[in-house]
């Protein structure tokens, strides 16, 4: 079976996070990252990087203004009337 | 859909200004955090909320009970905020190559990648790491930031986001990926510079 270099890696990591590739590649892509320390930290940095996006954008403030509120319910009368 | 939205849906098309209230009270605070993200200006983000219910009470017909209120409300909200901002007109976009990794000629990465650390992660409990994190978000080219606000934090399929954007699946693939893979480069001086 053949290798596959730190580049082929890097750039299917997102299909192989999604389980996305075939069983072969798989195999190779997993093989690679048992031998190459590198290539685990990439990957680990990028989950991180996907988890941190996550939560940074999840804890901002999910109330709505009052002014909004009313403001949309004015604009739903006039557009009834 | 649970009972209760089913009876909010039916009073809605009864045109029952308290369901509205109720909706907008509810569903509201998430649609404007959605629109938030895809609009950098607060008052254009509360601008798609509202052309968002506009939207919505006006398609009530064509709702199909076989997605919750909420799945339907934050596509129309997503979609406001896209239509907005194209209405806003397209802003010259810094190119993403500088923030992807860099290769040898034998494959090998031209840098180590050192792992970030577990203490380093864990500063993300602290509301300055998130707005940092956010703010190296909003340096993505909107091309890229729109594909991995929807997919990473929407949590929106491929093919819906494909459907949104007006791009092929592959296309959602391709850019989600090098915006991962950009995101990762501007965090590295938040998470890879801490010992411990």
């Amino acid at each position: 079976m053949t290798q596959i270099t730190c580049r082929e890696l890097i750039d299917f990591l997102s299909s192989y996070l999604a389980g996305e590739l075939p069983a072969e590649s798989q195999i190779l892509f997993e093989r690679h990252l048992s031998l190459c320390p590198d290539c685990v930290n990439y990957l680990n940095n990028l989950r991180a990087t996907i988890d941190s996006a996550r939560i940074a954008c999840e804890n901002s403030s999910q109330s709505i203004p009052e002014d909004l509120v009313q403001a949309i319910l004015k604009s739903h009368a006039a557009d009834e009337s | 859909m649970t009972a209760e939205e089913s009876e909010l849906v039916d009073s809605l098309r009864g045109d029952d200004l308290a369901a509205l209230e109720t909706t907008v009270r509810e569903f509201g605070g998430r649609m404007l955090s959605v629109a938030r993200q895809l609009l950098s200006n607060e008052q254009d983000a509360q601008d798609a909320v509202q052309d968002a219910f506009v939207t919505a009470l006006r398609s009530l017909d064509r709702f199909e009970h076989r997605s919750s209120l909420a799945t339907w409300l934050h596509r129309i909200v997503v979609n406001a905020a896209l239509m907005k901002r194209r209405s806003l007109g397209r802003r010259p976009e810094k190119s993403l190559n500088g923030l992807l990794p860099t290769f040898l000629a034998d494959g090998h990465a031209t840098h180590p990648t050192p792992r970030w650390t577990a203490s380093a992660l864990a500063t993300m409990e602290l509301a300055e790491t998130r707005a940092v994190v956010r703010s190296c978000i909003d340096q993505l080219p909107e091309t890229h930031r729109d594909v991995l606000l929807l997919r990473d934090i929407q949590q929106l399929d491929t093919e819906s986001v494909a459907e949104l954007l007006g791009i092929s699946p592959d296309a959602v693939k391709v850019r989600l990926h090098r915006a991962r893979q950009a995101l990762k480069t501007l965090l590295e001086p938040v998470f890879g510079t801490t010992t411990g």
